[in-house]
C-alpha cells in the first residue's frame, strides 16, 4: 500500500507543477498548447506497452490502447509542430 | 544472459522524459521558443517509448499497433485544415480517454481477487469513458453534424447524467464493501457489474455533453482535455508507472487552467455552463432603440480608406468563412495606406481557446499585433474604425450596460467606443447566447451584410483599383 501513497504524492506535486507551468503560457498559444497536451496524453502508450496479452480479449484491448494512444502521440506532435511554425514575428 | 536490470533503466528513462516534458511546456511560454519546446517534449515521449520497448512481452503485436495508430495520427495531422483544429483536438481528447479506458479494462481482467486498487481502475474507466463519448459528441457538435438539441433531450440527458454518476458511485462503493468484508459477492457477479459499468461510463459521457450548446464548446473541450490527462494519471497509479502519472497530471492541469480561463472570460460559473446553459438563465429583453444602418462595400471602402487606425475583431464567422487570408490582405493594404492595424482577440472568440490566433498565424499576421481586451479597451476611443468579422457576443455592449442580460458582466471588446464600428455579418440572427446585440443599433454602427470572405474580398478589390 505504501507505494500507492508515494505515487499519490508524485501526482499531487505534478498537478501543482502543471498549474504553475501552464498559467505562464500566453493566450496566443492556447490552441497549440491543447494539441500539444493531446500528444502528451498519449503517454498511455507507455503504459499500454506493459499490458499482458494472454487470450484474445487481452490482445484486442492492448492493441486498441496502443493504437489510440499512438494516434495522439504522432498526430498531436505533428499538428502542434505545423501550427507553431506559423507563429512568426515581423 | 538477461541479468541486465531493465526496470532500473526504464525508471531513469522516465525521469529524463519527465524533465523533457516539463522543459518543453516551459518553452511554450514564449512564442519564439514554442516550436523548440514542442520538439523537446516529443523527444521526451520518444525516450519514454524507447525505454519501454526494450522489454515488451509481445513485440509484434505492439509494434504493429504503434504503426497503425501512428500512421492514422500522422495522416490526420498533415491533412487537417487550420479551421478544423477544434474538431481534431476534440477527437484526440477522446482517443486519449479511450486509451486509458482500454488500459484499465485490461488491468481489471488480470485481477483474480478484489483489492482497493480496483476502485482506481473503476475511476479510470469512468473518466476515460466520459472523455471518449463526451468528446465524440463535442466533435459532432463542432463539425455541425449535431445541432443544438431539444429541451426534452436536454432534460432527459441531465437525468441520465445523474443516474450514471450515482450508478458509478454505487459500483465503486461495492468494491470498498467487498474489500472490507461487509459485502461478499462472487467474482462472476463482480464481472457482470463491471461490464454494466463499462457501458454506463460511456452513456454518462454522452449525457454530459449532449445538452451543452455549440457556443460553450471552448469550455467543454478544455475540460475534456483535462479529463484525458487525469485518466492517464490514474491509469499510471494502477500500473505503478511514474511516466503516466507525471505526464497525465501536466495535461490535467493544462486543461483545468484553460477551462477556468474560458469560464472567467464568459463571466460564468462552471456549474452554469455545464448544467444550466444560456437558455435557462432568465433573459430580460430590454427594448433596443435605434435602427440598423446597412452599408455597401463601396461606402465601407471609403470609410476605412480614410481611417488612420483600424481594429479588426475576428470571431467564429471568420473561421466558418475561412476568411483569415483575405483579412490579412486587407490589413496589409490598410497598412500601406498609412493606417495602424491591430487585431482584437477575445479569449472565447471561435470554438476553442486560441482559435483566432492560430488562424491569423496561418495567414502570417505577426503575433505582436494580436491584442487582448485588457490591452485594447483603454485605447478604444482613438480607434477610427473597428471591423467586426463574424463576432457577436464578445462585442455585445449589453454585457456592460444591461444588468438583466444573460451575458451581463462578461468582459468584452468595447468596440462601440470606436468612432465607427463596421459589422460584417451574414444575417441579423443573434449569437450563440441567443441575446440580441444593441451594438448593431448604435449610432456609430454600420452593417455590411454577406459572407465575410466575399465582403472583405470586395473591400480588397476596391483598394486595388
Amino acid at each position: 500500500m505504501e507505494i500507492y501513497l508515494l505515487l499519490f504524492f508524485i501526482l499531487i506535486l505534478a498537478i501543482f507543477l502543471g498549474l504553475e507551468l501552464i498559467s505562464k503560457i500566453p493566450s496566443t498559444l492556447h490552441t497549440p498548447l491543447m494539441s500539444g497536451a493531446n500528444a502528451i496524453s498519449g503517454i498511455t502508450l507507455v503504459g499500454a506497452l506493459t499490458l499482458q496479452t494472454d487470450g484474445t480479449l487481452q490482445m484486442v484491448l492492448a492493441f486498441c490502447a496502443i493504437a489510440f494512444a499512438s494516434i495522439n502521440v504522432f498526430g498531436g506532435y505533428l499538428v502542434t509542430n505545423r501550427m507553431l511554425k506559423m507563429f512568426k514575428k515581423k | 544472459m538477461m541479468d541486465f536490470d531493465f526496470t532500473m533503466l526504464q525508471q531513469i528513462g522516465y525521469i529524463a522524459s519527465a524533465i523533457l516534458f516539463i522543459y518543453g511546456l516551459k518553452m511554450l511560454s514564449s512564442e519564439s521558443s514554442a516550436a523548440k519546446g514542442n520538439m523537446v517534449s516529443s523527444f521526451g515521449m520518444l525516450l519514454a517509448i524507447l525505454v519501454t520497448l526494450i522489454d515488451v512481452i509481445n513485440p509484434v503485436l505492439m509494434l504493429s499497433a504503434i504503426l497503425v495508430g501512428g500512421s492514422i495520427g500522422a495522416i490526420f495531422a498533415l491533412r487537417v485544415k487550420m479551421t478544423s483544429i477544434p474538431e481534431m483536438v476534440a477527437l484526440f481528447n477522446g482517443f486519449g480517454g479511450l486509451s486509458s479506458y482500454f488500459l484499465a479494462w485490461s488491468e481489471f481482467n488480470n485481477q483474480t481477487e478484489i483489492s482497493l486498487v480496483m476502485t482506481l481502475t473503476y475511476l479510470t474507466i469512468f473518466i476515460g469513458g466520459i472523455t471518449f463519448s463526451g468528446s465524440l459528441i463535442a466533435f459532432f457538435k463542432l463539425s455541425e453534424v449535431l445541432k443544438n438539441t431539444s429541451n426534452f433531450v436536454n432534460s432527459a440527458s441531465r437525468w441520465m447524467l445523474i443516474f450514471g454518476c450515482s450508478f458509478a458511485l454505487l459500483c465503486i462503493l461495492q468494491i470498498v464493501l467487498n474489500v472490507s468484508g461487509l459485502l461478499i459477492l462472487e467474482m462472476d457477479l463482480i464481472r457482470i457489474i463491471f461490464v454494466c459499468f463499462l457501458i454506463a461510463s460511456l452513456i454518462t459521457g454522452l449525457a454530459f455533453v449532449l445538452p451543452i450548446g455549440g457556443g460553450d464548446m471552448p469550455v467543454v473541450i478544455s475540460l475534456l482535455n483535462s479529463l484525458s490527462g487525469i485518466a492517464a494519471a490514474l491509469a499510471g497509479i494502477i500500473i505503478t508507472n511514474t511516466a503516466l502519472i507525471v505526464a497525465g497530471c501536466l495535461v490535467g492541469a493544462s486543461g483545468l487552467v484553460l477551462t477556468l480561463i474560458m469560464a472567467k472570460s464568459m463571466n460564468r460559473t462552471l456549474y452554469n455552463i455545464f448544467f444550466v446553459g444560456y437558455a435557462a438563465s432568465g433573459s430580460s429583453d430590454a427594448e433596443i432603440e435605434g435602427e440598423i444602418k446597412p452599408i455597401t462595400a463601396e461606402d465601407a471602402f471609403l470609410v476605412i480608406e480614410a481611417a488612420r487606425s483600424v481594429l479588426i475583431v475576428p470571431g467564429y464567422g471568420m473561421a466558418v468563412a475561412q476568411a483569415q487570408h483575405v483579412v490579412k490582405e486587407l490589413g496589409d493594404l490598410l497598412e500601406n495606406n498609412d493606417c495602424e492595424v491591430s487585431y482584437g482577440i477575445h479569449p472565447v472568440a471561435g470554438r476553442m481557446p486560441g482559435h483566432m490566433n492560430v488562424l491569423l498565424a496561418e495567414a502570417n499576421v505577426s503575433y505582436d499585433n494580436l491584442l487582448e481586451p485588457k490591452d485594447i479597451n483603454p485605447k478604444m476611443d482613438i480607434v477610427d474604425v473597428a471591423i467586426v468579422i463574424g463576432a457577436n457576443d464578445v462585442v455585445n455592449p449589453s454585457a456592460t450596460e444591461q444588468p438583466g442580460s444573460p451575458i451581463y458582466g462578461m468582459p468584452i471588446l468595447e468596440v462601440y467606443k470606436a468612432k465607427t464600428v463596421m459589422v460584417l455579418k451574414r444575417s441579423m440572427s443573434s449569437g450563440f447566447a441567443g441575446v440580441q446585440n444593441p451594438l448593431f443599433f448604435k449610432e456609430n454602427s454600420r452593417m455590411l451584410f454577406g459572407d465575410a470572405k466575399e465582403s472583405i474580398s470586395k473591400l480588397v478589390a476596391e483598394f486595388k483599383e
